[in-house]
């Protein structure tokens, strides 16, 4: 199987501007149906306006040619490590553009929007339910936000409880590099800690940083080398002992549904990636949701408004703000629900409620898994990393020789080929019709592979990932420069990113 | 349904394959006390059986297809060019991931690079990104990069009382380990001059929106003058569509342009997804937070575009990166590229005259009934204020019920000192009638509620 961009793609597509014409428009606009008002004076208004002007069918064409250009997992597989490149089922796409969901104003009273929060409120209990938390947000646009809304929390749990001094947050080597990244954002300090040979957080290592400066450890488990942490108990009491809260990096939540809750495990806090681990589609880096998930003690400190539930009764229901609806919900008049900010809330994150065309999105997913459906998820997501894994393992060296979770680093080292890299191979493999794994991350192991099956990718598909990595193997023996010029059948060619570092041209600026 | 492909077949040659008896086998790493706990949820339902629950569920709601609105305050309805959504929805472009591998992106890279090239025409700045999660965040964002520009030395941050009031609430979130002296919203009625007068040599950047939460356009010149005397950055909040008739912010001298880039391209959908514009000047590109595509060519000459500047992010610098942002929010600036190429030079003019035009007619129509006033003296775009006769809830709720109107934002929810003022959002989508409509309605409604 070869990637047929080569077929597809003779000529690159021109930028936009390059197809405009003036006097060109591919959309009408309804005539002036109201007296005309004076405009504010000239000085206030604008004199050019440099946008491109192109007939529809151009415009359409354009944006066609555009994603032909692009690797998606609709056209193949997309093993790229931690990003959780699933299938994302159409039907999400259909539910989430249904009018009555897609068609609402966030400022719309709480009365006719009952259907949206009664969506949010569930997805609220399903993923409490899935990971063991407490109460959970739905309003963080992605990952790095939720980090972000994680680590405020814990952050405002000390500063109210008095303890001031908590301004370290202890982060493992191999972890994600929004992990120190947000530390630095919460104006708190990163302290890091190496990993032991297995794999592990290093238990001596991390005895030695616990204190009561510690505002918490931020965890990834299982951990970017798709290792489940085999210390974890005691991790987790070094923490806990010094007065400290865990966080867990959810990115790697997709091993884990049904599987483990990391609210039971003694994780305090944690983000959950709906865009991955709940199927929404990535659009080509977003949106997403990193929505977070809190024990007891930190739920007062959740962004809001979050949606709450309220019981009517006859006289109506018993919300603060007294609405006296009674008018109830999904055919069940004891109950409505309100927009509220917690208590000791660190405020809101974002404007409005959250992504909820992305929520909408999710909630189906996991309704039509539910539990068993998502216990199977992450079975088949650890076997399949295991088995494609076992096809590899005779090819390139593997970080650690232990049962992975969902994913496993390879390393790209061929012994007899010390000029290939794990760069040429991720290259190579895109002339075989794959998407390269993530390279040179985690940072801990040299030349990385970063393997990500997930449970949507057939047996088929992995023999064949594997066999084109063991064909690649053969051609870093006998001719390796096919290796180093890869890949030689996509719409361009390696491409100097130096210099677009060094002469940085961000925009358009005409021919 | 998992929308797995394992047979039972396949699972039994793949756990031969590693060497395992079964599937459990390979989670024995997991503590064993707390390994396969139930999940209580609900049983698993069939495609159409989720069809007919959300179909049931999103009838609970009033949508707007079905009912005239003139609500905004951060949030619009414009009409979205169909051909917006058959471009979003190819599979090429939504279910892509981050442009890691140039080489088969080339279409997100493009893509982004075409937005970014539109933003800053639309700005007149020289730099924007796709990176942001809506318009509160990356004005949060915005007040970060001036403090980064300012070395961390500088901790003032002045906001105007009038930029959106969820977006001043971010900012403050954001900024709650940093120590910082947030000024300038406490007084509602201050006034650009007021604000200028805030700025000292501790300032990072003064922040204003036009056209402002009230709908206003607030006269910027001479205001980056002030700034810069100071050394301090110029954040402008702005509506992109009031760009096609405004002057952009960078002939102001803004230094930063943020926004909600929502109302092109992008459905209400209840608050999001959607995308926060990004645009600074060339100079300051180094401390912008945010996924850039950069222009190149292949080793055979040929032009290409690539992830570029990335040693400014997260992935490189972990702890000193100036944002953790690794979004790229593609897909919701596809959306508005696409809305933006299909009106053209013209098309965005006529557009943003068109939400002008029926604006003031509403805002005549309704200024002349009995107990209204529209409030403001300065020049306004889309949205305006008017003061009602009655509590804003109140009206809303007779508009509805009577008419099947949704009324306007009650401002009385975020400016106290403003009860009764409703914040009154007209856009392209409304007609002449539905105006007319309105001022009958509301002039009903001032004697049926208000006695």
């Amino acid at each position: 199987m070869k990637a047929d961009f080569g077929v597809r793609c003779a000529g690159a597509e021109p930028v936009i501007y390059e197809l405009s014409k003036p006097g060109r428009m591919a959309t009408t606009l309804p005539a002036l149906d109201v007296p005309p008002a004076e405009l504010p004076p000239a000085a206030m208004l604008r004199e050019t306006l440099d946008l491109p002007e192109v007939d529809e069918l151009t415009l359409m064409r354009h944006y066609v040619r555009l994603s032909q250009l692009n690797w998606a997992i609709d056209i193949g597989y997309y093993p790229l490590g931690s990003c959780t490149m699933k299938y994302n089922p159409k039907v999400n796409e259909a539910a989430a553009r249904l009018p009555g969901f897609a068609l609402t104003h966030p400022y719309q009273d709480v009365h006719t929007v009952q259907g949206n929060l009664l969506l949010m409120y569930e997805l609220q209990e399903m993923l409490r339910e899935i990971a063991g938390f407490a109460a959970v947000t739905l309003q963080p646009s992605a990952g790095a936000h939720g980090e972000l809304t994680g680590v405020l929390i814990m952050r405002a749990y000390h500063l109210d409880r008095g303890e001031p001094q908590r301004t370290r947050i202890i982060v493992p080597d191999s972890a994600h590099g929004t992990n120190p990244a947000t530390t630095g954002m919460a104006g708190l300090e990163v302290v890091e800690v190496p990993s032991d040979e297995r794999g592990n957080v290093d238990l001596e290592a991390l005895r030695s940083v616990c204190g009561d400066t510690v505002c918490g450890l931020m965890l990834t488990n299982p951990n970017t080398l798709g290792l489940f942490e085999e210390h974890l108990a005691e991790v987790i009491e070094l923490i806990h002992g010094c007065g400290g809260l865990v966080y867990g990096d959810g990115a790697n939540f997709n091993a884990l549904l049904g599987i483990a809750k990391p609210g039971e495990l003694g994780f305090d806090v944690m983000h959950y990636n709906l865009h991955k681990t709940f199927s929404t589609p990535h659009g080509g880096g977003g949106p997403g949701v990193g929505a977070v998930g809190v024990s007891e003690a930190l739920a007062p400190y959740l962004p809001g408004p979050m949606v709450v539930l309220r019981y009517c009764d006859e006289d109506g229901c018993d919300c603060e703000e007294g609405c006296g609806c009674g008018e109830g919900v999904d055919g069940d008049d004891s109950i409505c629900f309100h927009l509220a900010m917690p208590e000791k809330s660190i405020g809101r994150v974002k404007a409005f409620y959250g992504n909820f065309g992305v929520l909408v999105r999710a909630y189906a997913y996991i309704r039509m898994l539910g539990a068993p459906g998502l216990r199977q998820v992450s079975e088949m997501a650890v076997l399949n990393a295991n088995y494609l894994k076992s096809r590899v393992e005779d090819l390139f060296p593997i970080s650690h020789h232990r049962t992975h979770m969902h994913e496993f680093v390879a390393q790209g080292i061929i012994p007899g080929a010390a000029d290939v890299h794990a760069l040429d191979i991720a290259k190579r493999l895109i002339d075989y019709g794959f998407h390269p794994p993530t390279n040179y991350f985690p940072l801990i192991v040299p030349e990385a592979l970063m393997i990500e099956p997930t449970e949507t990718e057939s047996k088929e598909t992995l023999d064949a990932f594997a066999d084109a990595l063991r064909a690649i193997r053969d051609e870093a023996l006998t001719d390796p420069e096919v290796l180093h010029e890869a890949p030689h059948t996509a719409p361009v060619r390696r491409l100097d990113e130096v210099r677009a570092a060094r002469e940085p041209v961000l925009r358009w600026q005409g021919t | 349904m998992s929308y797995v492909p394992h047979t039972d077949a396949d699972r039994a040659e793949m756990l031969a394959a590693i060497g395992v008896e079964k599937v459990e086998d390979l989670f024995l790493d997991v503590p064993a006390a707390q390994r396969f706990p139930e999940l209580h949820l609900p049983e698993p339902l069939s495609e159409m059986e989720i069809m007919a629950e959300l179909q049931a569920m999103s009838e609970e709601n009033l949508d707007l297809g079905h009912y005239t609105s003139f609500l905004g305050a951060g949030a619009y309805q414009h009409y979205v060019p169909k051909i917006v959504d058959h471009v979003i929805s190819r599979s090429e472009f939504y279910t892509a991931y981050t442009p890691y591998q140039p080489e088969i992106s080339q279409g997100t890279l493009q893509s982004v690079f075409e937005y970014q090239s539109m933003i800053c025409a639309l700005t007149g700045m020289e730099v924007a990104n796709a990176s942001h999660y809506d318009g509160a965040t990356s004005t949060a964002e915005a007040a970060i990069m001036a403090l980064n520009v300012g070395r961390g030395k500088r901790k003032r941050v002045i906001l105007s009382p009038w930029v959106h009031p969820e977006y001043r609430a971010v900012v403050r979130t954001y900024a709650q380990g940093m120590d910082l002296d947030i000024v300038g919203d406490g007084d509602p009625e201050a006034t650009l001059e007021d604000l200028a007068a805030l700025l000292d040599g501790n300032t990072a950047c003064l922040i204003v929106q036009s056209p402002n939460f009230r709908g206003e356009i607030e006269d910027l010149e001479g205001l980056a003058e002030k700034v810069h005397a100071v050394r301090a950055l110029l954040v402008v909040v702005t509506d992109p569509v009031s760009l096609g008739l405004l002057r952009p912010p960078g002939d102001y001298g803004a230094d930063i342009v943020v926004g909600e880039g929502q109302a092109l391209g992008n459905g209400l959908n209840f608050g999001g997804p959607y995308l926060g514009i990004f645009a600074c000047r060339e100079e300051q590109v180094r401390k912008m937070a945010g996924r850039l595509a950069g222009q190149t060519v292949d080793v055979e000459g040929k032009r290409g575009f690539v992830l570029t500047l990335a040693t400014r992010e997260q992935h490189i610098r972990r702890e000193r990166a100036t944002s953790n942002i690794c979004t790229n929010q593609a897909l919701c600036a596809l959306a508005t590229s696409v809305h933006l190429a299909a009106l053209g030079r013209t098309g965005l003019r006529t557009l943003a005259e068109l939400c002008y035009h029926k604006a003031h007619y509403a805002a005549s129509r309704i200024g002349a009934l009995a107990g209204y006033q529209v409030v403001g003296d300065k020049p306004f775009f889309k949205e305006f204020v008017v003061r009602c006769p009655a509590p804003v809830q109140e009206i809303n709720d007779y508009l509805l019920e009577e008419w099947g109107i949704v009324g306007g934002y009650d401002l009385g929810r975020d400016y106290p000192h403003l009860e009764n003022h409703m914040l009154v959002c007209v856009t392209e989508v409304i007609i002449k009638e539905e105006i007319d409509a309105l001022a009958e309605a509301l002039a009903e409604a001032a004697k049926e509620v208000a006695s």
